[in-house]
């Protein structure tokens, strides 16, 4: 087709249309509808922008996190009352100086060994743990994951911290919290803080690496590994 | 209002800001990250208390120390014991995998049946009776010698509670499985007189000889040669290895002698023709603590002339006589044999030759030499009592013929048991027990022990692996494995001081096994009467610390027992021989049919090469098959894929036309496969190699189908002197596949 014909075939195109006469009506239609777009545009904008809000500030953390129960509630209070040594009365350090976490039955059933009082929480503890002889899998709020190296003892012992510096009151509480599951990552809420934006107001609302980072940087801690001898990763990961 | 493209652009605009204005992205960045550093199936240690508990290998009888470290109740690693007198810390890579035995997915979990060729849960119980009705039926048929025993080792508590079984219950036919201890032992018992125990102070000795010992690749103790031989070599000692093959240990050594194979004794007898004529053995010794260096001796060797060993044995006159040189003039020279790790007994005159070089060099029994230990003692039971049936069974000559007329020297020969089994029509054996040892897959000429245990009405396995053997047997009656049970270790093979080692449970059992000792106590019980008295014990347990006595605690806290004072007898006790002297001839040697090398399967003209089998520590050739550490260490010059590499020097590949990684057609008398070709200058041309351990039929994922065993190939050699296996190889031939 040569230059000549597609003009020839715009212009018989262009003879198809309906000519529009000039209105004013027509031109102050026009302005309004552009107003109107532009409006739309700016609602849309806006709903998108509240509902991603929503999503993200609201949705998701109720999404991203499966609730789960300890499978028999602990009453961090009144075992506190009976103990004379504290957190460490039943959290304590093994001779080789490695820390013993979450107490195994072995503990508990010097006490334990039968129903004690009328808590229902305490008869399904004896009656399905301590009398078939089986460990209590017991979720772990502040377990961090697989890669960091932490010692308690170099916290604890050695550097004199409170439990509750990283635990929080913990042990004053009556009832445990429900654990609350990061379904991508499998670790507890506790890591990441309740905090969805990672915000924190005391020092055991988070457990993340820049916490260990701040802490180590304000109490100006050896920033070497002890045993490569270098800084940065090698502190924490091994 | 219309809802059109731009609207829908500005929807997602906005949410594409309010996402960045919210923590989701940020998040869930930081959650992947986490999740991807830390795969939730890699397997991590558990975290717990973490305890030890100091314990013996049995995986073999080198009597190596453990520590099995464990988190809470989960064993996580094995080390070597620290300070342990045998093995001090170090191990061997299958005392390293113990875990992998103890957890590993092959496990026979429960007592099991073959009914129709399936196997069957059963209950302990109704194993006991079910073993025991049979047992009956032998005894009143008067058929109590039919039933045998094959374990790995005879001493023991365990060991010694099937022996004692069997003698009540009536039958001579407990066995061994073979070793080069068969006939150390039996050196030791011809020119010494003592039923007695070898081992070698290779620490101190500053000159070993080894005529194609293994002594870094599972020769004795493992543990205690490669301690014992680094101390040695740090002390400035020479090593010289006599072997057609360039093994880890010749590449280890001063000196690489190439050796045709199997004339080993030759050259040994050669050395002792120099010494002799030369006079250069140590007088002192030889006149004081020795007989027999007499006319006959001397007509001994004066068949082997350098010249004639130099022939039969392809070394050079050269080297012959430099080698009894250095030998006779080293301080502390020790000459040891039996090839490879020492599965296969070998030639008795071979190991007396070997022997009476240390002799010559009057280095027995003082340190650097090679000591005399005594049996251990301390299983100490009453007699129990016989009755007549038991009598008239003990009364009956051994299905092998150990200890007849036709082999008085001989206590056991298993590679016999085949043979008579195929012999007649109606097995030579009702019930078969099996106990730490896998003789389908270990004796030579696998297809004949097959066929032989295919015949025998009722084996009883009681392997923690379905093995071999166990494939092939109607009950499997699973024991606990090493890191669950009691066990006393009565010897570390070729340590040079009595030692007794104490194996103990890491964990409590995993499955529903049972001790072996446990069972024999209880089906002794179920069989009532004398057979019962014989068991006094509740358990095996009781049975163990009973006997043990005072050793008892020391052992469960050290994990072993040493007699560290050990120096032997005095010289005027030492020898029980009838001269109470070392003696090089008596009577019972002068009966022995002379030296001869052996003479292995196969015409020269039809099969012109010889298969020789190799052991290396990557594999196990024993009870215990590789578990998957073992396997996946293996070196691509042994195992490439699932084909076993063959070694063959590239002059003897030439002519053949086969090279490098190529498929070759391997035959003997016994079998033929496909192996692909390895050329390498460290062996002999003529001489062609497969390693032993592979070629396993287990249901081990790891391992199974993987190479070949040599056993598949081979047949074995009556040693005309002893009744054992004297076979080193098989004649073979080679083609392109």
């Amino acid at each position: 087709m040569s230059t000549d014909e597609k003009a020839n075939e715009v212009s018989a195109a262009a003879a198809d249309q309906e000519p529009i006469p000039p209105s004013s009506e027509t031109e102050g239609s026009g302005q309004d509808s552009e107003k109107g777009a532009g409006g739309a545009i700016i609602l849309f904008f806006i709903l998108g922008l509240i509902a991603s809000l929503v999503v993200g500030w609201v949705i998701f953390p109720q999404v991203l996190y499966s609730q789960k129960r300890q499978p028999v509630d602990f009453n961090h209070v009144l075992h506190n009352d009976l103990v004379d040594d504290g957190c460490e009365s039943c959290h304590f350090f093994r001779e080789d100086g490695t820390f013993s976490g979450v107490p195994k039955l072995a503990q508990c059933i010097d006490c334990h060994e039968e129903v004690n009082g009328e808590d229902p929480e305490e008869e399904k503890f004896v009656n399905e743990y301590v009398a078939r002889e089986r460990e209590v899998p017991w979720l772990i709020y502040s377990r961090q994951p697989q890669n960091v190296f932490f010692s308690h003892v170099a916290h604890v012992q050695m550097a004199q911290m409170e439990c509750d510096t990283c635990h929080g009151p913990i042990g004053e509480s009556e009832n445990l919290k429900v654990y609350e599951e990061n379904r991508i990552s499998g670790y507890s809420r506790d890591i990441w803080g309740r905090n969805i934006a990672g915000f924190k107001r005391n020092s055991w609302d988070r457990m993340k690496m820049d916490d260990c980072a701040d802490c180590h940087r304000k109490e100006d801690v050896n920033q070497n590994s002890v045993q490569t001898l270098r800084g940065g990763c090698f502190v924490c990961h091994k | 209002m219309k809802v059109d493209r731009r609207s829908f652009l500005a929807f997602v605009l906005g949410g594409a800001a309010g996402t960045a204005l919210s923590p989701l992205p940020w998040k869930i960045t930081d959650d992947i990250s986490i999740w991807s550093q830390n795969w939730p199936w890699t397997p991590v240690p558990q975290k717990g208390e973490i305890s030890t508990v100091n314990s013996t290998c049995t995986l073999c009888p080198g009597g190596c120390g453990i520590t099995v470290k464990k988190v809470d109740e989960r064993v996580i690693k094995i080390e070597g014991l620290n300070g342990h007198p045998v093995n001090d810390g170090g191990l061997c890579t299958l005392g390293l995998s113990g875990a992998q035995l103890l957890y590993g997915a092959t496990r026979i979990r429960n007592p099991q049946k073959k009914v129709n060729g399936r196997w069957q849960k059963i209950s302990w119980e109704e194993a006991v009776i079910e073993i025991a009705a049979k047992l009956k039926e032998l005894r009143a048929e008067g058929s109590a010698h039919k039933v045998a025993w094959v374990a790995g080792t005879d001493r023991g508590t365990v060991p010694e509670l099937f022996s004692r079984f069997l003698t009540v219950f009536g039958s001579p036919n407990f066995f061994r499985t073979p070793s080069i201890w068969d006939s150390y032992e039996l050196t030791l018992y011809l020119t010494q007189g003592t039923r007695s125990m070898a081992g070698f102070d290779i620490e101190n000795a500053d000159f070993i000889l080894s005529f194609g010992s293994g002594l870094v690749e599972g020769w004795g103790s493992p543990g205690y040669m490669f301690r014992a031989k680094a101390m040695m070599r740090k002390n400035g000692g020479r090593m010289d290895q006599i072997e057609p093959r360039l093994s880890k240990t010749a590449a280890k050594s001063d000196h690489w002698i190439a050796i045709n194979p199997g004339t080993e004794g030759a050259l040994a007898l050669g050395l002792a023709h120099v010494i002799i004529k030369e006079k250069l053995y140590d007088r002192n010794f030889v006149n004081a603590h020795t007989t027999g260096l007499s006319a006959r001796f001397q007509q001994v060797i004066d068949g082997f002339p350098p010249e004639i060993v130099s022939k039969t044995t392809g070394i050079s006159t050269g080297t012959i006589l430099a080698l009894a040189k250095d030998f006779a003039a080293a301080r502390k020279p020790l000459a040891i044999c039996g090839l490879g790790q020492g599965h296969q007994a070998g030639s008795l005159q071979e190991f007396l030759a070997v022997h009476t070089l240390n002799a010559l060099a009057g280095n027995i029994n003082q340190p650097g030499g090679v000591w005399t230990l005594p049996e251990p003692d301390y299983i100490d039971w009453p007699d129990p009592e016989i009755d007549a049936v038991a009598s008239e069974g003990l009364q009956q000559t051994r299905i092998d013929g150990a200890g007849s007329y036709r082999y008085p020297n001989a206590r056991y020969l298993l590679h016999r048991l085949p043979k008579v089994v195929n012999a007649s029509d109606e097995s030579a054996v009702e019930v078969l027990f099996v106990y730490d040892a896998n003789p389908v897959y270990s004796l030579s000429d696998a297809e004949s022990v097959k066929k032989a245990f295919d015949k025998i009405p009722l084996v009883v396995s009681f392997s923690s692996y379905m093995d071999e053997t166990t494939a092939m047997a109607d009950l499997v009656l699973p024991n606990h494995v090493f890191l669950e049970r009691y066990q006393d270790v009565p010897a570390a093979l070729g340590f040079p001081k009595p030692i007794i080692g104490l194996s103990q449970p890491a964990i409590e059992p995993l499955y529903n096994t049972r001790h072996t000792g446990d069972f024999i106590i209880q089906l002794a019980k179920e069989l009532g009467h004398n057979i019962a008295a014989a068991f006094p014990w509740d358990d095996y347990a009781t049975c163990l610390e009973e006997t043990l006595g005072d050793k008892w605690d020391g052992l469960v806290e050290t994990g072993y027992w040493l007699d560290d004072e050990f120096s032997g007898a005095d010289w005027a006790d030492a020898f029980e021989t009838a001269s109470a002297k070392f003696e090089f001839t008596n009577n019972e040697i002068n009966t022995l049919a002379e030296y001869h090398p052996a003479k292995i399967e196969g015409d020269e003209s039809l099969y012109p090469l010889v298969l020789v089998p190799y052991d290396t520590m990557r594999l196990t050739s024993d009870y215990i098959a590789s578990p998957p550490f073992l396997v996946k260490a293996l070196e691509d010059t042994i195992l490439k894929s699932n084909d076993v590499l063959l070694e063959i020097n590239p002059a003897t590949a030439q002519p053949l036309g086969l090279s490098e990684g190529k498929y070759a057609s391997l035959t003997t008398l016994r079998g033929n496969a496909r192996v692909k070709v390895h050329l390498t200058e460290g062996i002999m041309p003529g001489i062609i190699a497969i390693p032993r351990g592979l070629g396993h039929a287990s249901d081990n994922r790891f391992l199974a189908g993987r190479g070949l065993s040599y056993n598949q190939f081979s047949s074995p050699v009556e040693d005309p002197a002893s009744g054992h296996d004297a076979a080193w190889g098989i004649r073979a031939k080679l083609s392109k596949a």
